[in-house]
C-alpha cells in the first residue's frame, strides 16, 4: 500500500472500536460489554475526529485534484483507492464531528442492548467515511451499500412501534436503486477496463483518448446512477421512505440519517453523475429542476400539515435537499458551491433539530405536536435553542441555512427563472410550517398536566445543542471556511462538465 | 482609524452585544441588570449617532462617504459581499433616527413594562432589533441589507409575540413574519436578477467607472454600472450590452432587466413597509407591547422599504416602469389606509393605519423621483409617529390597559401632560403650518414637499398621486382629531362589559369595579398620569416633532442639500428640488476622465454632469427659487383640506357625537366595509391560509399516502406480508435477504469482470 495512510486510518478507526466491543461482548458477556462500550465508543469517535482533523490540516485547498491518496491493488480493474478533495474532506469532517455527539446522546437515551447498538453505530461511521473517501467505483459501492445494513438494524432493532414497516420501506427503496447502480457499474467497468474514479471522470480511454461513453450510453448510465442517488437524497417522488424511517429511528439514528446519509445522494451526483456523464446531465437538467422544485414546494406544504414533530422535520429535510439538487444542476459556481454548503449546513441544522426533538421525546415519549404546548414556561433554555435552529431552518440570514439557499437560488436563476421562483416560494412555506410548529409546541399556555414537571435541558444536552448552535451561526457568518475548501472541487466539476 | 469610524462601529455593534449579554446572561444579570445594560448601551450609541448626524448635517463636515469593512461574508464568483459599515448621508440619517428613537423607547419601557415578569427578555429583543436595523441601514451591499431586513423581521416576530400566552399575539407574530416573507420572495428574486445582469464583460476595465472590485451585489458596483450604463455580460446571453438595454425572460415574459429588478426589490419593500396588498400584518402587529409599536411598527422597521428604494435610487432613477408602480402603490396605500383609519376604534390601530398611510406618502414621493422628500418625511415621521404611539401607550397605561376609544373620553384633565404631547404629535402628523412661511410643525415641511413634488412631477401617475394625497390629507386630519376628541374630550364613557385587563385582574373583584369602571360625576376618566420615565421620552420626541422639519429642511431638500447628500441619493430626477445633484458615480467617472486625459467610454456613457463641480456649484445657487413655479392653490390645498378635516371632526365628535355612533350602530355597508378593513383579512384567510392547508392535505393524504405509497412500497409490503409468516421471522428474514442480495451482487460483479477480461 502506498500513500500517507491518514485516510485509511480515519476510515477504519471506528471499525477497530466496533470490533473491540464485539470482542468484549463475546468474551465478557452483555453487561460488561454494555458498560465498556460507552467509553470505547466515545474514545473511538473522538480519536476518529482527531484523525480527520489531521487529514484536514494536511489537505491543501489550493491544489487541484485528489489528495492524501492511498492505493493498493485489488482485483481486475479495481483497486483499493482512497483520496479526498475539498468536497469529500468537508463531508468527512461533518461526519466525524457529529459522531461523538450522537454517541453521547445515545449513551443516555438507549437503554436496551447498548453494546450491539454501538457496534452498529461505529460500523456505520466507517462505512460513511469510506463513501466520501473512495476513489474507486467498486469500493464506493461496497461502502455505499454496506452503510445500509447498520442503518437498517438501528431502525429495525432500536426503533419505535412501527419500526419493521419503516425498515422494510427503507430497504425496498434502496434495494431498487442499488441494483440499477450495480448494473451500470458492471457495464462501465467492462467498457473502461477500470473502475478508477479519476479515469472515469476524465471520460477518455487512457490509451486511445477516445470518449469512453457516447452520449446515448451516458443517458442510460446516468439514469441508473440517478435511481440510486435520488432515493438516497431523497428526491420526490421516491421520498416517502424518509418520514417513516425518521419517525421510527432512535434520535441519534435520525441525526445520522438526516445529517450524513442523505448527503451521499448529493455527493454521488457531484462526484459521479456530473463529471462522468456531462452530456446526459445537461440533458436531464429540466427533469432535475422540476423534481427539485416539486420537492421544495410539495414537501413544505406536506410538512405544514403534519401532526408528528419528527415527520414534520423529515419533510422539511426533503424540501431542503431539493435546494441541493437545484444548485448542483445549475452547472455554475454559485449553484454548486451553494449546494455543497447546503449539504453541510443541513447536516448541522437538521441534526440539531432531531436532537431537539429527542430532548422532549426522551422526557415524554411522544412526538405528537398536540401533546405539547407552552414548553417555554418550563424550558426557557430549550426554547431559545429550538428557536435558533428553527430560524436556521427557515434560512434566516446570519445562519448557515441562508447561505446555501440563497446561493443555490442565485445559481438556479441563471439557468431557469421558473426554478428559482419555485424555490423562493418554498422559502415562504418553510416559515409557515416551522413557526407553526414552534408556536404549537413551545408557545401558548401549558395546558397538558403531564408537562408540568418537564425539566429543561441537561448539561449534556446543552453541550450538544450549544456546539451545533455555534456551528450554525459560525458557518452563517463566516461561510468562507467552507467555500475556501470546496472552491477547487467546484471548479473541477465545472471543468469536467464543460469539456 | 478615525474617531468617526470607531464611533460608527460602536453604534452598530454595541446594541448587538447588549442583546447577547442581556439575552444569554439574564440569569446572572436579573431584570434590572439587563435593563441597565441594554438601555445604557443604546443611549450611548444614540449620543454618538446624534453627534455624527449633527456633525454631518449642521457642522458641514464633508469627510465623504466611508465604508468600514469588518470581514468578508460571501466570495463566490461575482457574488461578493462583506460585513461592512457604510457611512454616508443616508446611513448617518438612519443611524440617528434608529438609535435615538430606540434609546427613548428603551427608557420609556422601563416604566411601561415595570410590572412584566420577563423584562430581561423584552430588553434583549429591543436591542436585538436595534442591532439588526443598524446592520440594515449601514450595509454596503444587498445581502447585508437583507440580513438586517430579515433580522428586524425576526425581532418584530419575537416582540409581537412577546406575550406568548395570548393566542392572538402568536397569530399576529406569525402573520407578520409570513407576510414579510411573501415580500422577501420578491426581494431575493430581485437580488438574483441583479446577480445575473451585473456580470462583467471580459476585457472591459471597470476601474474607469470607479469600481475596484467587481461584485454583483455591492452597491458601489451595481450603481456605478447602472449610472454609467456600463457594458455587462448577462449570464446565458451571447452578446455583451449596456446594462440599461438588458432584457431577459422572466417566468416566460420578456422583460427589461432593470425594470424587473426594480419591481422585484419593491415587492420586498411592500412587505416590510406594509403597502397595499401586503399591509395586513401591520394592524395585527399592535398585539405587541406599545413601545414596540412605536419603535418597530412606526418609526424604524416599517420605513426600511422606503430606505431601500432611496438607497437604490440610482436603479429607480432609470427604471420608469418600476418607479410608476411605486407611485401608484404608494398613492393607493396612502388613501386606502386613511379610509380604514376612519372607522377603527382601537386607539393603536388608528395610529397603525395612519403609519401605513404615511408610508404611502413616502413611497409615491420616491416613485416620482423626490427621494430627498421621501427621506425627509421618513425622518420627521419617525419623531411624531413615535410620539403618538408612546402617547397612546401612556393613555393605555393610565387607563388600566383600555385600548378602545369608545370607552375613553374625559382623559384630558387627569392626563394633561400626555394630552399636550399627543396634541403636538397630531399637529405634526396632519402637517399643520402656514403655507408660504417657515412656520409649522415637522410634518408640514416634509408632507407638503411630497404633495408638491407629486404635483410638479412629469410621471404619468403624478396627478393621481397628487389627488390621492390631498384626499388622504383630509382624512388624516379627520381621523387624527377624531382620535384626540374621542380619547381626551367629552365625558368618560365606561366600558359596559367590565373589561378586565392583565394587571388590574388580581384586585378587580374586590374593589376594581367602582374604582376603574364606574363613571365619576364630573365626567373625568379614572386615569392617572404616567411616571416621569415615560414622560421624558415624550418631551424629547415632541421637540423633534416641532423642530425637525424647520431645522433640517435645507439639508434634506434645499440650500444645503448637495453638501448634505453628497450623492447618496440621486437628485437629478427630483421634480421640485432638482436637478442639481452631483451624481456620485458620475462624479467619480468625471474625475477619472480628467486625471487620465480621455476616457471616451465614460464620457459617452454619462454626459449629463459634464460641467463637473462648476455646474454643481452653479446649481446650488439656483436653490432660492424653489416654490415659485407652483400655483398658489397647490401650496394652499393641504392647508385647506386639513382645516376641513379638523372642522369635520369638531362637528361629528364634539358637537354631535351621536351621529357617528348611530352610523356605527346601524352598520351601513360603507361603515362595515371600512371597519372590516376592505375585507382583506377575510379574503386572504379564505384564499391563502385555507388554500395552503388544503393543498398540504391533498399532497400528503392523496399524493404521498394513496398514490406514491399505495402503488409503491405498501403494495409490495402487502404481498410480502401475505407470503411470509410472523413479524419477527419477517424481520430477521429481511437482513438475510439483504445480505444475500449484497453477496449475490458481488459475485455477479466479479464474475462479469473476470469473464470480460478472460475474453
Amino acid at each position: 500500500m502506498t500513500g500517507p495512510m491518514i485516510l485509511t486510518l480515519t476510515t477504519f478507526l471506528p471499525l477497530v472500536g466496533a470490533m473491540l466491543i464485539m470482542g468484549l461482548r463475546v468474551v465478557g458477556g452483555a453487561n460488561m460489554a454494555s458498560s465498556a462500550s460507552k467509553s470505547i465508543s466515545i474514545v473511538t469517535s473522538l480519536v476518529t475526529l482527531a484523525a480527520s482533523l489531521v487529514a484536514l490540516s494536511q489537505f491543501n485547498p489550493n491544489v487541484v485534484g485528489y489528495q492524501l491518496v492511498d492505493t493498493a491493488p485489488w482485483f481486475g480493474g479495481s483497486s483499493y483507492k482512497l483520496g479526498v478533495d475539498g468536497l469529500a474532506i468537508s463531508l468527512v469532517v461533518l461526519t466525524t464531528a457529529l459522531m461523538p455527539l450522537c454517541i453521547l446522546q445515545s449513551i443516555t437515551s438507549i437503554k436496551d442492548r447498548l453494546a450491539e447498538y454501538m457496534i452498529a453505530f461505529l460500523l456505520l461511521e466507517t462505512l460513511m467515511i469510506g463513501v466520501f473517501c473512495a476513489l474507486d467505483l467498486v469500493l464506493f459501492y461496497v461502502f455505499f451499500e454496506g452503510g445500509l445494513i447498520p442503518m437498517f438494524l438501528i431502525i429495525g432493532v432500536w426503533g419505535g412501534k412501527n419500526r419493521l414497516y419503516a425498515a422494510f420501506k427503507f430497504f425496498l427503496y434502496t434495494l431498487l436503486g442499488s441494483l440499477l447502480l450495480l448494473a451500470a457499474l458492471v457495464y462501465m467497468s467492462i467498457v473502461a477496463g477500470t473502475t478508477d474514479v479519476v479515469v472515469l471522470q476524465e471520460g477518455l480511454n487512457p490509451e486511445t483518448g477516445a470518449l469512453l461513453f457516447p452520449p446515448e450510453v451516458q443517458t442510460w448510465l446516468w439514469l441508473a446512477f440517478f435511481a440510486s442517488f435520488a432515493v438516497k437524497l431523497p428526491m420526490w417522488p421516491v421520498h416517502t421512505w424518509l418520514p417513516d424511517a425518521h419517525v421510527e429511528a432512535p434520535t441519534a439514528g435520525s441525526v445520522v440519517l438526516a445529517a450524513v446519509l442523505l448527503k451521499m445522494g448529493g455527493y454521488g451526483f457531484l462526484r459521479f453523475s456530473l463529471p462522468m456523464f456531462p452530456e446526459a446531465s445537461m440533458l436531464f437538467q429540466p427533469l432535475m429542476f422540476a423534481l427539485s422544485v416539486i420537492a421544495i414546494v410539495y414537501a413544505s406544504l406536506v410538512a405544514f400539515r403534519q401532526t408528528d414533530i419528527k415527520k414534520l422535520v423529515a419533510y422539511s429535510s426533503v424540501a431542503h435537499m431539493g435546494f441541493v439538487t437545484l444548485g448542483i444542476f445549475s452547472f455554475n459556481e454559485a449553484g454548486i458551491q451553494g449546494a455543497i454548503f447546503q449539504m453541510i449546513s443541513h447536516g448541522v441544522i437538521s441534526g440539531a433539530l432531531f436532537f431537539c426533538v429527542g430532548v422532549i421525546y426522551d422526557r415524554m415519549h411522544t412526538r405528537e405536536i398536540s401533546f405539547y404546548g407552552g414548553l417555554v414556561h418550563r424550558m426557557p433554555v430549550y426554547a431559545a435553542l429550538f428557536m435558533l435552529f428553527s430560524m436556521a431552518n427557515v434560512g434566516l440570514p446570519g445562519t448557515s441555512g441562508f447561505v446555501g439557499e440563497i446561493l443555490t437560488m442565485v445559481g438556479a436563476f441563471q439557468a431557469s427563472t421558473w426554478a428559482a421562483a419555485g424555490a423562493a416560494l418554498g422559502v415562504i412555506f418553510s416559515a409557515v410550517y416551522m413557526l407553526t410548529l414552534y408556536r404549537r409546541t413551545v408557545f401558548g399556555e401549558m395546558t397538558n398536566e403531564k408537562l408540568f414537571d418537564i425539566k429543561d435541558v441537561t448539561g449534556l444536552e446543552f453541550f450538544i445543542l450549544g456546539l451545533l448552535a455555534i456551528s450554525a451561526l459560525g458557518l452563517g457568518v463566516f461561510p468562507g471556511i467552507v467555500f475556501d475548501l470546496t472552491q477547487g472541487s467546484t471548479m473541477e466539476v465545472l471543468r469536467m462538465i464543460g469539456r | 482609524m478615525t474617531f468617526q469610524e470607531i464611533a460608527a462601529i460602536f453604534i452598530v455593534l454595541a446594541p448587538g452585544v447588549a442583546a447577547a449579554v442581556s439575552g444569554l446572561g439574564q440569569r446572572f444579570l436579573g431584570d434590572r441588570g439587563a435593563m441597565a445594560v441594554t438601555t445604557t448601551i443604546v443611549i450611548s450609541a444614540a449620543v454618538l449617532a446624534t453627534w455624527q448626524f449633527f456633525a454631518w448635517s449642521l457642522g458641514g463636515q464633508s469627510g465623504g462617504a466611508v465604508t468600514i469593512v469588518l470581514s468578508r461574508w460571501f466570495n463566490v464568483d461575482t457574488f461578493i459581499a462583506d460585513w461592512a459599515i457604510r457611512i454616508d448621508a443616508l446611513s448617518v440619517t438612519m443611524m440617528f433616527v434608529v438609535t435615538s428613537v430606540s434609546a427613548l423607547v428603551h427608557t420609556y419601557s422601563i416604566g411601561y413594562m415595570s410590572e412584566d415578569p420577563h423584562r430581561a427578555r423584552f430588553f434583549a429583543y429591543l436591542s436585538l432589533f436595534t442591532f439588526a436595523m443598524l446592520m440594515l441601514v449601514t450595509a454596503d451591499n444587498f445581502i447585508q441589507l437583507f440580513f438586517g431586513w430579515e433580522g428586524v423581521g425576526l425581532a418584530s416576530y419575537l416582540l409581537i409575540g412577546f406575550w406568548y400566552k395570548k393566542p392572538s399575539a402568536n397569530s399576529a407574530a406569525i402573520k407578520a413574519f409570513v407576510v414579510n416573507r411573501v415580500g422577501d420572495f420578491g426581494f431575493v428574486l430581485g437580488i438574483m436578477a441583479l446577480v445575473m445582469m451585473v456580470h462583467p464583460v471580459a476585457g472591459v476595465d471597470y476601474a474607469q467607472f470607479g469600481i475596484t472590485e467587481f461584485s454583483s451585489i455591492k452597491f458601489d458596483t451595481v450603481f456605478a454600472v447602472i449610472a454609467n450604463n456600463a457594458p455587462v455580460q448577462v449570464i446565458g446571453q451571447a452578446a455583451a450590452m449596456p446594462i440599461q438595454d438588458v432584457t431577459f425572460d422572466f417566468l416566460g415574459v420578456h422583460v427589461w432587466g432593470l425594470e424587473m429588478a426594480g419591481i422585484l426589490l419593491f415587492i420586498g419593500a411592500m412587505g416590510k413597509s406594509a403597502q397595499f396588498f401586503l399591509h395586513t400584518w401591520l394592524p395585527d402587529a399592535m398585539e405587541g407591547p406599545t413601545p414596540v409599536s412605536a419603535l418597530i411598527h412606526a418609526a424604524t422597521m416599517v420605513t426600511a422599504g422606503v430606505f431601500l428604494v432611496c438607497r437604490a435610487s440610482p436603479l429607480y432613477a432609470v427604471a420608469d416602469v418600476a418607479s410608476s408602480m411605486i407611485t401608484v402603490v404608494g398613492a393607493v396605500t396612502c388613501l386606502f389606509a386613511a379610509t380604514v383609519g376612519l372607522a377603527q376604534n382601537d386607539i393603536k390601530r388608528v395610529v397603525a393605519y395612519s403609519t401605513c398611510s404615511q408610508l404611502g406618502y413616502m413611497f409615491f414621493a420616491a416613485g416620482v423621483g423626490a427621494y430627498g422628500a421621501a427621506m425627509f418625511h421618513l425622518f420627521t415621521h419617525a419623531f411624531f409617529k413615535a410620539l403618538l404611539f408612546l402617547g397612546a401607550g401612556s393613555v393605555i397605561h393610565g387607563m388600566h390597559h383600555e385600548q378602545d376609544m369608545r370607552f375613553m373620553g374625559g382623559v384630558r384633565q387627569p392626563m394633561i401632560f400626555t394630552w399636550a404631547m399627543m396634541l403636538i404629535g397630531t399637529l405634526a402628523l396632519i402637517g399643520f403650518g402656514i403655507p408660504g412661511t417657515d412656520f409649522g410643525f415637522a410634518g408640514f415641511f416634509s408632507k407638503d414637499a411630497i404633495i408638491e413634488s407629486a404635483y410638479a412631477s412629469n410621471d404619468a401617475f403624478g396627478p393621481f398621486a397628487f389627488w390621492c394625497s390631498i384626499a388622504a390629507a383630509l382624512l388624516t386630519s379627520f381621523y387624527s382629531w377624531r382620535l384626540m376628541f374621542m380619547t381626551f374630550e367629552g365625558r368618560y364613557r365606561p366600558n359596559p362589559h367590565a373589561h378586565h385587563d392583565d394587571h388590574a385582574h388580581a384586585d378587580d373583584h374586590a374593589h376594581g369595579h367602582d374604582h376603574a369602571h364606574a363613571a365619576p360625576k364630573d365626567g373625568r376618566a379614572p386615569a392617572h398620569e404616567s411616571p416621569w420615565i415615560m414622560l421624558v421620552p415624550l418631551v424629547l420626541l415632541a421637540i423633534g416633532a416641532v423642530f425637525a422639519g424647520f431645522v433640517f429642511k435645507p439639508q434634506f431638500l434645499t440650500s444645503k442639500a448637495d453638501a448634505f447628500w453628497q450623492g447618496a441619493i440621486v437628485r437629478e430626477a427630483d421634480p421640485l428640488y432638482g436637478p442639481k445633484g452631483i451624481h456620485p458615480y458620475g462624479a467619480a467617472t468625471e474625475k477619472h476622465g480628467a486625471t487620465e486625459g480621455h476616457a471616451p467610454a465614460a464620457e459617452e456613457a454619462h454626459p449629463a454632469p459634464a460641467g463637473g463641480e462648476h455646474a454643481a456649484a452653479a446649481g446650488a445657487a439656483e436653490h432660492a427659487e424653489e416654490h415659485h413655479e407652483l400655483p398658489l392653490w397647490v401650496v394652499w390645498a393641504p392647508f385647506v383640506v386639513t382645516m376641513t378635516g379638523f372642522i369635520g371632526a369638531i362637528i361629528f365628535y364634539l358637537m354631535a357625537p351621536g351621529v357617528p355612533r348611530r352610523m356605527a350602530a346601524n352598520g351601513g355597508p360603507m361603515h362595515s366595509f371600512l371597519s372590516h378593513k376592505w375585507y382583506f383579512d377575510e379574503i386572504y384567510n379564505f384564499v391563502f391560509v385555507k388554500g395552503t392547508a388544503a393543498l398540504g392535505d391533498l399532497f400528503w393524504k392523496v399524493g404521498d399516502k394513496k398514490i406514491i405509497d399505495g402503488m409503491g412500497p405498501d403494495g409490495v409490503t402487502g404481498l410480502a406480508k401475505a407470503g411470509a409468516g410472523g413479524l419477527s421471522k419477517l424481520h430477521t428474514g429481511y437482513i438475510f435477504h439483504y445480505a444475500l442480495v449484497v453477496l449475490l451482487s458481488a459475485v455477479i460483479f466479479v464474475a462479469f469482470v473476470l469473464f470480460s477480461q478472460g475474453r
